[in-house]
């Protein structure tokens, strides 16, 4: 099938950018998304002209790595799909596509379609984890978990970390990424000392990066490759309310760390 | 090349706590004035990162995604073997210690393998305490599933997406000694040379694959784990930025490099789909807990799966190995899938492939339990081939997954250049020439949390370094190297573009050094890689600039170490005489068609010396001797 | 307390103050309804209404205080966190297409600008009469009749009481998740309490003008 692309191309960080339009004109439907960029790619190069410039790596959905908007949506049109794991099937021959970097003024752009989300890594340093210094462990079956427990655990745990959520939310915020940190480690019991400072911590670090706040638009949960449900934003919530009522403060607290 | 394994004396099971109460110790005052590089943050990476700094040294961390979470730890997905014998059936240090020297066909060090059956536990007490949300019971208690070349269930998992929870969590710990200062990331940073002084591993040049800059970090130790070298197949279960990069520029430097052609084909992935593939797609080997391999017992059988009868299928691993069936090492089920291929009964386009069926699995515990199970692979799987494996067998195929070679390093995971550390699946580690399922996880956190944390002391705390930093010449000198290397490939400016020479050299490797090698294929590509090579040089073209992002020219250097490596695998799979494990060399097999190994001859590691620029390695030998188990030929019949 | 300061510097924080404040209007609202309401059993109970409260005197100036100070945090709150969501998403995509965000969710703004201008209008028009030619001190009932005699007046009236329905029907259920009240259980419970009281409040309010240009009000 034949598609036309419109791609947002840019040189670097503080230059400005601008779509221009190609034609992918052999394109399988069971090729990938990016295997279909990859093509295009190929293209260009005969072309003289430069690769579109994308973040990519396991393409099996999981290292979170893939980000590009399609369409107006996060990770494109299939529901719970990552890019790479998106297939041409999912177009109509002829279509046109437009591919965006992810938007947010705390994801800057690197170049194309590459952005910088490092901001990410600066919320979990700042609280999201559990301090357990190795070989500090007691048995694994020394704490019992309910199962239940443990799987709702599991489901925030499913984040990749890929900010769609941040590049579909109309607020740019980050929350229901932080959340599902937050959500996970406050459902295990290991995560309960810590979690006041957690939470305080991981939404102090949030703001400072200049995310948006939440209006519950949930755009965020339907554009999740892993389906993390708006469920864990409203539990982050009570976790910062249920922090601020326990008045431990942070700064105290912060002591502890490291 | 000397190549001392400082293997500790007496009984296996004393090897490693003797060991450690030998090992020289760092005071806590001390620690803090040295220097540890750790490049890579996979689990190896940055579980050895987090915990080094936890002990006190300043860590500097490097990976080449923009988060240490993406490293290719997170793609791992069936599960982590541990000797916890919680479902007491029969588990054992030394049960998991002789499973995985016999998956590895005897080509690994026994107390290597010993120490890491040993340490298995600890890891999931520590990745518990971090919040690894492994499966569980209704009791609360830790779930097990079983795994091929195993008959006890050791694996723990979370989903089919244990990789990624165990790198989470050794995430975790990384970001918070990053959030403390301990550890300094330096993350989109490709490390492109090693540089030694006076024979010593001192540090490491990379570059900021945002600017282009061209970086020196000088340290008192360097740690590799930066993973293994699947992609010098092209296609691979590996992400595409796994590289042989940084290994090979030590090797050039005088690591040695161990055993190159113990490369492991996993046998149930998504078949090739056109010649624009990418990537191959890996099903986790649990699927083989349920999952029924057959093909049509009917050559060229053209029916579709649900036609055909019981009685017209052949379940060939359930036949031909009784006692493991479907859950038969790689190895064995990967070639007895080749076989039926290459028999003409192999099934879908190409008739590359062979079903992995559920139906009897669903007939027995319900479609819901399977869901549970598998539902993520299932998902993944229907997303990719747009078929419901539910309904309809999934079509599987072998592919290159894991690499069992890799920098030799001793006892303490130090090469045999003093200062560099090698762990993960970036060492010739302990899995000899076949790895088992759920035991690379294992491995890559038993070096970086509980076996180099100790080990690198011993060498710090060893003889005094002199100090060195970055205005040393052998850093200048370094990235003179690295920055012409970038230049000429910019220059070249031919006609193809990088990734068709990775095809190239791709289909040259799986075709003649993959499933099945023989002397004449293996000459064939030793023949024709130089010659690719040489076209490279020539003929490559590398779009943009150095100054910038370009990851054009980032692919370039990585595939230009492939296509050197390559010839170095196949040299060691020609030299090799003899099959075993993942290598299978097709002169040597048993009268039914089983690896057939030679250990009066092979039972050594194979180790590589660079001897310069365009002349051919040198091999070493490290003998093998086993004290503690008897070489048995493998069966799993 | 510097708990309580270092909560209100949150993005959450900001959230919680506008949930809490919410819920404040939404009791006077209530009342406010009950009251107004009374007009259709006869004009004359809302003036023995009015002057009801007027007896309470100074208390009365408290809780008007307090009510304008809740309205205040709301709409500094929501300013902030305006500004701070557009910073935070500079540029909009070429194809930017919503998926699930409701209409309701999307106008929660510019509704709210809506009610702020109608609050002031109101209270200008009947509380203190300044837009009222031949308001009456304490004839409210008949103020009431005589504001909504003007068509256009009562129209706004209806037009605001469906952004104030608008704006509670998500406002309400985002409450519940801003204060952390979550439980998977009573997920359709916490919708149904929201469209409940933005039908009830917003419904019960709007018959008043809607009744008033029928001629239903005499
Ligand atoms: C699809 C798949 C599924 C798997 N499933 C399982 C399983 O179920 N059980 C199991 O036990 N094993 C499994 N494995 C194997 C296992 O995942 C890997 O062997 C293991 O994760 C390797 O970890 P590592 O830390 O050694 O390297 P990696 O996780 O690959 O990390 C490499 C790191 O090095 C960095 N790096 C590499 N080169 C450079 C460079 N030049 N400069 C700077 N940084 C660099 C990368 O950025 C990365 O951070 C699976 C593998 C694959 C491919
Ligand atoms: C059709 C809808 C409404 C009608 C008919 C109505 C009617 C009235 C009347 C008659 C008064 C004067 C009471 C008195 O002076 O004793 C009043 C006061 C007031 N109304 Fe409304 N109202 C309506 C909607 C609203 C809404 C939606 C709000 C807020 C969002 C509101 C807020 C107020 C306030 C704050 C006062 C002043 C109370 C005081 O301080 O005395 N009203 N309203
Ligand atoms: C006075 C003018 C008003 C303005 C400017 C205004 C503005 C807003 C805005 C912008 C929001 C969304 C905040 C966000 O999620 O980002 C909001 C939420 C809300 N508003 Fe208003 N509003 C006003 C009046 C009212 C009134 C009269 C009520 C109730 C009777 C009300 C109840 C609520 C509630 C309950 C929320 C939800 C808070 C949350 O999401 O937790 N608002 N308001
Ligand atoms: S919450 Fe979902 S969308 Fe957001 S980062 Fe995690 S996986 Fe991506
Ligand atoms: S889209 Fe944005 S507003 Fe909240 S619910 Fe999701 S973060
Ligand atoms: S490339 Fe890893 S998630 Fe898409």
């Amino acid at each position: 099938m034949k598609l036309t692309l419109k791609i947002w191309r840019q040189s670097g960080p503080d230059v400005a950018g601008s779509f221009l339009t190609y034609q992918a004109n052999n394109v399988s439907e069971h090729m990938s998304f990016l295997e279909m960029l990859d093509v295009v790619n190929e293209e260009l190069l005969e072309l003289g002209q430069e690769p579109i410039a994308f973040d990519h790596d396991c393409r099996e959905g999981i290292c979170g790595m893939c980000s590009m908007v399609i369409n107006g949506t996060a990770h494109g049109p299939r529901p719970a799909t990552t890019v790479c794991q998106l297939h041409m099937r999912s177009f109509a021959d002829g279509d046109t596509v437009v591919i965006e970097p992810w938007r947010a003024h705390a994801f800057p752009v690197i170049r194309d379609l590459v952005v910088d989300r490092s901001a990410f890594d600066r919320i979990i340093a700042a609280g999201g984890f559990i301090t357990a210094p190795t070989g500090s462990a007691q048995d694994a079956n020394g704490i019992l978990i309910p199962k239940q427990d443990s799987d709702l655990a599991m489901d925030a745990a499913a984040c990749i970390g890929c900010g769609a959520c941040v590049a579909a939310c109309p607020n740019g915020s980050a929350m229901l990424f932080t959340a599902a940190k937050v959500s996970h480690l406050a459902l295990l019991p290991q995560g309960q000392p810590e979690r006041d400072r957690r939470a305080l911590a991981m939404v102090r670090q949030m703001d400072a990066e200049d995310f948006g706040g939440c209006t519950f638009f949930g755009e965020c949960e339907a554009v999740c490759p892993k389906s993390i449900s708006i469920q864990n934003i409203a539990r982050m919530n009570g976790e910062l309310i249920r922090a601020t009522l326990h008045n431990r403060g942070l700064a105290a607290s912060e002591a502890g760390v490291g | 090349m000397k190549l001392d394994a400082k293997m500790p004396g007496g009984p296996l099971e004393e090897k490693w706590d003797r060991h450690k109460a030998d090992l020289k110790l760092v005071s806590p005052a001390n620690k803090r004035k040295f220097h540890v590089i750790v490049v890579g943050s996979g689990l190896a990476g940055a579980s050895a990162a987090a915990s080094m700094a936890e002990l006190g040294y300043q860590v500097s961390c490097f990976c080449f995604q923009d988060s240490p979470r993406r490293a290719h730890s997170i793609a791992a997905q069936g599960g982590i073997n541990a000797a916890k014998n919680y479902p007491n059936d029969g588990d054992s240090v030394w049960r998991l210690f002789y499973d995985t020297i016999k998956g590895g066909d005897f080509r690994s060090r026994e107390g290597n393998t010993y120490r890491l059956a040993q340490v298995s536990a600890n890891i999931i007490d520590q990745c518990v305490a971090q919040g690894v949300p492994f499966a569980r019971e209704y009791g609360g208690m830790l779930a097990n599933r079983s795994f091929g070349g195993a008959q006890v269930s050791r694996t723990f998992y979370a989903r089919g997406q244990t990789g990624q929870q165990l790198l989470i969590g050794a995430y975790q710990a990384l970001e918070r000694v990053i959030g403390t200062g301990a550890v300094k990331m330096y993350t989109r940073h490709e490390m492109l040379e090693l540089v030694t002084v006076d024979g010593r591993a001192r540090g490491i040049v990379a570059r900021d694959l945002i600017t282009g800059q061209m970086e020196s970090f000088a340290g008192d130790a360097v740690v590799l784990a930066t993973g293994g070298y699947g992609n010098v197949f092209f296609l691979s279960t590996n992400a595409k930025g796994c590289n042989v990069t940084a290994a090979y520029r030590a090797f050039k430097k005088g690591a040695g490099f161990a055993n190159p052609c113990f490369t492991q084909i996993h046998p149930t992935c998504i078949p090739v789909s056109g010649d624009y593939q990418s990537k191959l797609t890996l099903m986790s080997e649990s699927l083989r807990n349920d999952g029924r391999v057959w093909v049509p017992k009917a050559q060229g059988d053209q029916r579709a799966p649900g036609d055909i009868p019981d009685s017209e299928r052949d379940y060939y691993l359930e036949r031909k190995y009784p006692a493991f069936g479907n859950l038969s090492p790689r190895d064995i089920a990967s070639r007895a899938a080749k076989e039926a291929c290459d028999d003409g009964r192999g099934v879908g386009p190409g008739g590359r492939g062979v079903y992995l069926d559920f139906a009897s699995a669903i007939a027995r515990l319900g479609e819901p339990t399977i869901r549970e199970r598998y539902g993520n692979l299932f998902e993944m799987y229907e997303r990719i081939t747009d078929e419901n494996p539910y309904r309809r067998p999934m079509r599987i195929y072998p592919a290159v997954h894991y690499t069992m070679g890799g920098l030799w390093v001793d006892y303490n995971l130090m090469s045999n250049l003093p200062g560099l550390h090698v762990i993960g699946e970036a060492n010739f580690s302990d899995h000899g020439a076949n790895r088992l399922g759920a035991s690379a996880l294992m491995q890559g956190l038993a070096d970086g949390y509980f076996i180099l944390p100790y080990t690198i002391g011993n060498y710090l705390g060893g003889d005094k370094l002199p100090a060195v930093d970055t205005s040393h010449p052998a850093f200048r000198e370094a990235e003179e190297r690295a920055t012409a290397q970038l230049t000429r490939l910019l220059a070249i400016n031919g006609t193809r573009s990088v990734d068709s020479f990775h095809k190239e050299l791709g289909h040259i490797m799986w075709e003649d050094c993959g499933m099945a090698r023989d002397r004449a294929g293996l000459e064939r590509a030793l023949q024709r890689i130089p010659e690719l090579r040489a076209e490279f040089w020539e003929n490559v073209k590398v779009p943009g600039a150095a100054a910038t992002l370009n990851q054009s020219l980032e692919k370039a250097g990585r595939v230009a170490d492939f296509l050197e490596f390559g010839e170095l695998l196949c040299r060691d799979a020609l030299v090799r005489e003899e099959s075993c494990g993942g290598h299978f060399r097709t002169e040597y097999q048993t009268p039914d068609g089983e690896a057939e190994r030679n250990d009066a001859e092979f039972a050594h590691v194979s180790v590589w010396e660079s001897a310069g620029e365009g002349k051919p390695a040198v091999m070493h030998k490290e003998p093998l001797d086993f004290e503690f188990v008897h070489l048995a030929t493998r069966s799993y019949k | 307390m510097n708990q309580v300061a270092a909560l209100w510097q949150s993005t959450i924080g900001k959230k919680v103050a506008m949930a809490l404040t919410g819920v404040i209007m939404i009791l006077f609202l209530i009342s406010h309804t009950i009251s107004n309401d009374l007009i259709f059993v006869n004009p004359h109970h809302l003036d023995s209404y009015g002057a009801w409260l007027r007896s309470f005197g100074p208390l009365l100036w408290i809780a008007r205080a307090g009510l304008l100070i809740t309205v205040v945090v709301h709409i500094v709150a929501a300013s902030q966190l305006t500004i701070r969501a557009r910073n935070a998403r500079p540029a909009t995509y070429d194809k930017r297409e919503y998926r699930v965000a409701t209409y309701a969710a999307r106008t929660m703004r510019w509704g709210g600008v809506l009610l702020a201008v109608f609050i002031v209008f109101h209270i200008l028009h009947f509380t203190t009469g300044t837009f009222l030619p031949g308001w009456q001190e304490g004839k409210v009932g008949a103020n009431v009749m005589l504001g909504f005699s003007s068509t256009p007046v009562a129209i706004f009236y209806v037009i605001a009481m469906l952004a104030l329905g608008l704006h509670l029907s998500h406002g309400v259920w985002a409450a519940f998740q801003t204060l952390g009240i979550n439980h998977p259980a009573y997920r359709g419970l916490r919708r149904g309490i929201a469209w409940t009281l933005a039908i009830v409040i917003a419904g019960g309010l709007a018959t008043i003008p809607i009744a008033a240009m029928l001629g239903l009000l005499k």
